[in-house]
């Protein structure tokens, strides 16, 4: 019946559920930014609700438009900051990291945990056998005075991933040739579940971007199994007990789901999206020259320690083309450290890249690096929408870390294998 | 007003697929939470003109999944901050649908709808209907589920919570 049918159950000690039904459902995280809580402080304090029962649920953490760029900006934080130190809600400074990095490395979200963000990329946590899902400000308002959130049960597709990944193919490419496959609505209210033999061989790192970009087709939630691998990384970093999964069950053995959707991964190449939609995607050997302004590598998608490690890889010895602003974004502080301590960093710099503050900066086109008229990036990020970037006659192509890096080299996008 | 005396009664602004939300308000103006300043940047992302040409009551009819992309809540309400009378497509992005339902701004997914920027077209909720005054064509749509409804007649989301935290004693 689902593993997200599974854990509601569960949390209702409901017998059964059914796609349409309503349900109120206590929650184990309330997350948000400096961008979309000034919005659910509004809404708060207007209601007259003088209870927090979800406050200790409750995180927020400054790193949309951190370290501030401007004066709004840093009122907006400041207005933020001082709620959370008022209601005493834990809250993550500026240049602590990027949210959907930074969450999972502090331990606060756990196998089997109902987690609501107001941040679309909320999903994300459906990596480590989570239901994650994208609200409003609005819902963080009520769910911080009650402790709970609404849901609409929805319909659960089983996707199937079999055969072995290819040569610089990663979580980035699956998710991307997926939504291509599907369309950005393909998964309209729908929640995906993943499962698999290719399951084993797609890392952590990787298993965060593709929950992370369910969201692109349209998805409510994209989850899968809590094994070996997911209970290596939460050992040692849970903040709370938790259990790893519902007794006896995993996403391959159930039979019950309305849809089932089968992808070989071994017939994906590394990807591509093309402006201005992520479900426009093309293999990269299959491109002709498109030459670059600005290389991004970073963001909630693409900022772990592998997208790194494999883009320095490449990278090292090699220089950033002439013309190319090569913007490297940590994504965490302890991941800067690591980045340090690990010699990435050198190699980076040596390549002649910009390197950022942790911060969503120029994905959203927040800032530390936007894009003027007529100008082209390629991005690690999640979204190419028309202006994303900056100006609206600017565009975005999105592709793995290695793809970016080979792009950064060459000045045109590359495929790896050409290094 | 009850839900059976309502009607929305405006002027087209048509749009196609896909609208995202950072064409209803792109992220350089989420700096403020106020409606007012949030309409004045509405729909800039694909429709530049939007925003100085739109009146109070008027309607914004679009594709399919309207609304995708960012969560922020910004977006439904820069269009409320507009006036607009009510948001048809034929879907909506799903954040994009409860976001418009917790602040209160009307919705209706009807397919099929013939209708063109500049028409008049009048929403009869209580019926289900939906009327291109301009051609005469109708479409037709259902009726939230109860637990939608009942949240909409509350007044939002906020409204609804209080009413369950006194009725459970914990206001």
């Amino acid at each position: 019946m689902s593993l997200a049918r599974n854990i509601f159950r569960n949390r209702l000690n409901a017998r059964k559920l059914r796609p349409g039904d309503f349900i109120k459902l206590e929650v184990d995280v309330i997350l948000s930014n400096d961008i979309t809580t000034p919005l659910a402080i509004d809404a708060y304090n207007s209601s007259g609700i003088g209870v927090m029962k979800g406050r200790s649920k409750a995180v927020i953490v400054a790193d949309h438009f951190t370290p501030n760029k401007d004066i709004a900006s840093a009122r907006q934080v400041k207005k933020v900051r001082d709620f959370a130190r008022e209601k005493s809600i834990r809250f993550y400074e500026a240049g602590c990291g990027i949210e959907h990095a930074l969450l999972p490395e502090e331990g606060l979200v756990l196998p089997q945990d109902i987690i609501i963000g107001a941040d679309s990329h909320t999903v994300t946590y459906g990596a480590l056998g989570a239901f994650a899902a994208g609200v409003g400000s609005t819902d963080v308002a009520a769910a911080w005075a009650s402790g709970e959130a609404w849901f609409k049960v929805p319909e659960s597709v089983k996707v199937v991933l079999k055969g072995s990944l290819r040569p610089f193919v990663s979580g980035k490419d699956i998710i991307l040739y997926l939504i291509s496959r599907i369309g950005t609505d393909g998964a309209l209210y729908k929640g995906l579940e993943f499962c698999g033999e290719s399951m084993e061989e797609l890392s952590m790192d990787s298993r965060f971007t593709m929950a992370n970009m369910v969201i692109e087709c349209g998805a409510k939630y994209g989850i899968m199994d809590a094994d070996r691998k997911v209970i290596d990384y939460v050992e040692e970093r849970a903040t709370r007990p938790y259990s790893p999964h519902p007794e006896g069950y995993s996403i391959e053995s159930d039979t019950e789901f309305e849809e089932v959707m089968e992808i070989d991964s071994s017939s994906i190449e590394p990807q591509v999206a093309f402006p201005s939609s992520p479900a426009n995607c093309r293999g990269v050997s299959s491109i002709e020259e498109v030459r670059v302004d600005q290389v991004v590598l970073g963001s909630c998608t693409n900022g772990r320690w592998e997208d790194y490690e494999k883009a320095a890889r490449l990278l090292e010895g090699r220089k950033a083309a002439k013309g190319v602003r090569f913007i490297v974004i940590p994504s965490t502080a302890r991941l800067y450290r690591e980045m340090i301590d690990g010699g990435l960093m050198k190699v980076f710099a040596g390549a002649g890249a910009i390197i950022s503050p942790p911060t969503c900066g120029p994905c959203l086109g927040g800032h530390m690096g936007i894009l003027a008229e007529g100008e082209k990036a390629l991005a690690t990020t999640n979204r190419n929408f028309v202006g994303r970037m900056g100006d609206k006659e600017s565009q975005v192509y999105l592709a793995n870390p290695e793809v970016a890096a080979a792009t950064a080299v060459k000045g045109y996008i590359a495929s790896p294998e050409e290094l | 007003m009850s839900a059976e005396e309502l009607k929305i009664k405006g002027k087209v602004f048509r749009f196609g697929d896909n609208v995202d939300t950072d064409q209803i308000i792109p992220a350089r103006y989420l700096d403020t939470s106020d409606p007012a300043e949030l309409a004045r940047h509405c729909m800039q992302g694909v429709d530049g003109e939007f925003a100085s040409n739109v009146r109070p009551g008027d309607i914004i009819i679009a594709g399919r999944n309207f609304g995708c992309g960012s969560s922020r809540e910004h977006a439904p309400l820069s269009i409320k901050g507009a006036g607009v009378g009510a948001v048809v497509a034929e879907s909506f992005a799903r954040i994009f649908f409860r976001n418009a339902i917790n602040i209160g701004l009307p919705i209706i997914e009807v397919s099929g709808f013939d209708s063109k920027t500049g028409q008049e077209v009048l929403i009869e909720p209580s019926k289900g209907k939906i009327t291109n005054i301009t051609t005469g064509g109708t479409g037709s749509f259902t009726q939230f589920p109860a637990f939608l409804s009942e949240m909409i007649n509350a007044g939002g989301l906020m409204e609804s919570v209080k009413r369950d935290l006194s009725e459970r004693r914990d206001l």
